[in-house]
């Protein structure tokens, strides 16, 4: 069992983590840490164009905010997915990359998992931040919500964390899980709104002769219920449901649960399969 | 005394895998079952190492003495048995883990340091002596990739030392940075000693061996063989070494044109029988053993002791002494004879070569052609160099009142 000053030292050690992986991210850029906000910025600028002016998404205004601009209505589902994305992507390599730490040192390994997400959930509050300045000055009073916007980011955070412990022991075995995620991941922002609004998503549909509730299929998927969550709190500046809340809550703490069980099995060994 | 360390029936397994299911595809396709053979790299170890013993392992390659320390040090988990270590361990096995090398040197001071358990407070205290042992004072707030590799070993160990443990794992790195740093490397660990700390060492340098530690445990082939004061194992330890390399024959290279070969070099002991083990101070003969093919003209035999780093240590010929014979032909043995052998404990390899008198043309030269230890005997010196002097000591402290 961990004592507290082992709990302490472990805080630490992941702050310690959280800053490597942050000062390292940027050093010797001459931008330096407006990298991370130009990032969104530029994919934003992209998915404009192309779905607004090219393909036409028509996307409905905020209710009740009455805002009505795609960028702001991208942004709000483009930077939880990317918070998604990155820390999937990064605290599933986490252990691969420290290889050589595992080997030669010992102390809780979750933690270069964590630390990894954790750089990138600094990232997604500086985004925010800017965000929401962009937000006010565009006429949207998000100033009131955004206490709410950093509970969800927490919650948001677990899932995160949930799925980049799975993934990142399970690359340390079958090197294929990055591969398979890289796919797997371009699948899956498709399946979220954020290019385009829910509402497109069809009810039913006919298939072989049955209704199949697709609209119900496709909200299992918990980026749907938090990019919506996102959007109602900074776009429409509305409560989310809470059922919604209640089911990304429950998903997120499963995430956490199975994500801690399966890299506790398979931790003792990792220094050998490394 | 209480136990630091308890090792209780501890064995280790190791897959060597000859086909590794490194991807879906293959575990598919062998439906989960990858080949490999069962290497036990630790069998049923049990040992109680106790608080503020300095305890060394040693062993060959491979024989599982690195496994073991790294089952202490919680890297690795036995597949059976149990390991409990009272207080805080710090473990040396790779100076500067986890540096990231476009920070700066302040920057991986604090990040080695909480790797290593150590929280901010504590190392705000200890920055300062950190800096100052690794020397890095100037250099503290460049990037550690600018950095000699001896500068960040220095830093690596600095830190890893000045973490404060209650047991220190140390596994071959005591020698590094450069004789200065060294010494002041020594002088620590003398003191971490001196200062009641549990100190484990994994290393193949048997004079820092027998000069640090009080207990060592001899790992062989996963088993631990035996375990007891430091030289007595140690002794153990080379007479089994010894018996392995008698058939091994010669160590290194040979050359010459092979008119006169020089059948063997042996190390004969005051009673006349080889030897591969001497103390400081022993008489000992080198005895090069010759056969010649047919007559040769005024041969010079010479002789050569090296370090096992190639240091060249003497280089007696007979030419140089006077003694050139006119004439040889057949066989035939040349002798140095040692009085006092005055090389300190340690390895050493000898070599032999016969040449024309003008050491122009080599008849036969035998590279390394016996290798032999150096146990401490008399003078009795155990703190580093290579040879004695045989000097005495005199202390003659001067009176104020003269």
């Amino acid at each position: 069992m961990a004592t507290l000053t082992e709990l302490s030292n472990a805080r630490e050690l992941m702050v310690n983590l959280t800053l490597r992986e942050l000062r390292g991210k940027y050093k010797r850029s001459l931008l330096g840490w407006t990298w991370s906000l130009f990032n969104p910025l530029v994919t934003m600028a992209i998915f404009t164009v192309v779905f607004l002016v090219f393909l036409r998404v028509r996307i409905p205004p905020g209710d009740p905010s009455g805002m009505n601009v795609f960028a702001f209505y991208l942004l709000c589902g483009l930077l939880p997915w990317n918070f998604l994305a990155n820390g999937m992507n990064g605290g599933m390599t986490a252990l691969i990359n420290n290889a050589t730490l595992i080997q030669k040192v010992y102390f809780p390994r979750e933690i270069l998992v964590a630390a990894n997400v954790a750089s990138w959930l600094v990232s997604l509050f500086i985004e925010l931040a800017v965000f929401a300045v962009a937000l006010l000055i565009a006429g949207n009073m998000v100033l009131p919500w955004l206490p709410a916007v950093v509970v969800l980011v927490a919650v948001q955070a677990v899932f995160v964390v949930g799925l980049a412990l799975l993934l990142s022991v399970l690359n340390v075995y079958f090197r294929d899980v990055q591969h398979l995620m890289a796919i797997l991941l371009q699948l899956w922002f498709y399946s979220t709104p954020i290019v385009y609004p829910l509402t497109v998503v069809p009810t039913t549909v006919e298939l072989f002769g049955f209704d199949l509730p697709l609209r119900a299929i496709y909200e299992l998927n918990p980026m749907v219920g938090f990019v919506e969550a996102y959007r109602d709190l900074l776009y429409d500046l509305r409560v989310p449901a809470v059922g919604e809340i209640a089911y990304l809550l429950a998903v997120s703490v499963a995430a956490l649960g199975v994500g801690l069980v399966v890299f506790n099995r398979l931790e003792p060994k990792l220094a050998e399969e490394l | 005394m209480s136990a630091a360390v308890t090792v209780d029936a501890v064995s280790k397994r190791f897959r060597l895998y000859q086909e590794r299911n490194q991807s879906l595809k293959a575990t598919l396709m062998r439906r989960g079952r990858s080949r490999y053979e069962e290497h036990w790299a630790l069998r049923d170890v049990s040992l109680e190492i106790p608080s503020g013993t300095t305890f060394g392992f040693i062993g060959e390659n491979g024989s599982g003495k690195s496994t073991l320390l790294k089952c202490i040090a919680k890297i690795l988990r036995p597949d059976s048995g149990h390991i409990s270590v009272e207080g805080k361990v710090s473990a040396l096995l790779e100076l500067g883990a986890g540096f990231h090398p476009e920070l700066s040197g302040r920057e991986n001071v604090y990040l080695n340091g909480s790797i290593l358990g150590l929280g901010r407070k504590e190392l705000d205290r200890k920055f300062d002596d950190i800096v100052a042992f690794a020397g890095l004072q100037r250099f503290i707030d460049s990037p550690v990739k600018n950095y000699s590799s001896g500068m960040y070993v220095r830093l690596g160990f600095s830190v890893a030392i000045n973490v404060g443990p209650d047991v220190l794992l140390v596994d071959e790195v005591l020698a590094v940075g450069d004789e200065q740093f060294q010494r002041k490397c020594n002088e620590k660990f003398l003191q971490l000693k001196a200062d009641g700390i549990t100190i484990v060492i994994v290393t193949h340098d048997l004079a820092s061996v027998r000069s640090l530690c009080d207990v060592v445990g001899w790992v062989d082939e996963g088993r631990l063989r035996e375990v007891g004061a430091a030289d007595e194992v140690v002794d153990a330890y080379l007479d089994h070494v010894h018996v392995g390399r008698a058939d091994e024959g010669g160590l290194g290279s040979r050359w010459g044109s092979g008119e006169v070969v020089v059948e063997r070099l042996e190390v004969l002991n005051v009673s006349g029988e080889p030897v591969t083990r001497a103390r400081t101070g022993d008489p000992v003969t080198f005895r090069v053993h010759y056969a010649a093919n047919q007559p040769v003209e005024r041969p010079v035999f010479a002789m050569a002791v090296h370090t096992l780093q190639g240091v060249e240590l003497t280089h007696p010929t007979t030419r140089q002494s006077g003694l050139v014979p006119e004439r040889i032909d057949g066989n035939g043995v040349v002798d140095l004879v040692v009085d006092r052998l005055l090389l300190l404990p340690g390895t050493y390899d000898a070599s032999a070569a016969v040449t024309d008198y003008a050491a122009l043309h080599t008849y036969d030269h035998r590279h390394r052609a016996v290798r032999f230890d150096v146990d401490p005997g008399t003078p009795h010196e155990t703190d580093g160099g290579l040879v004695s002097l045989g000097g005495t000591w005199r202390v003659a402290p001067l009176r104020s009142d003269q």
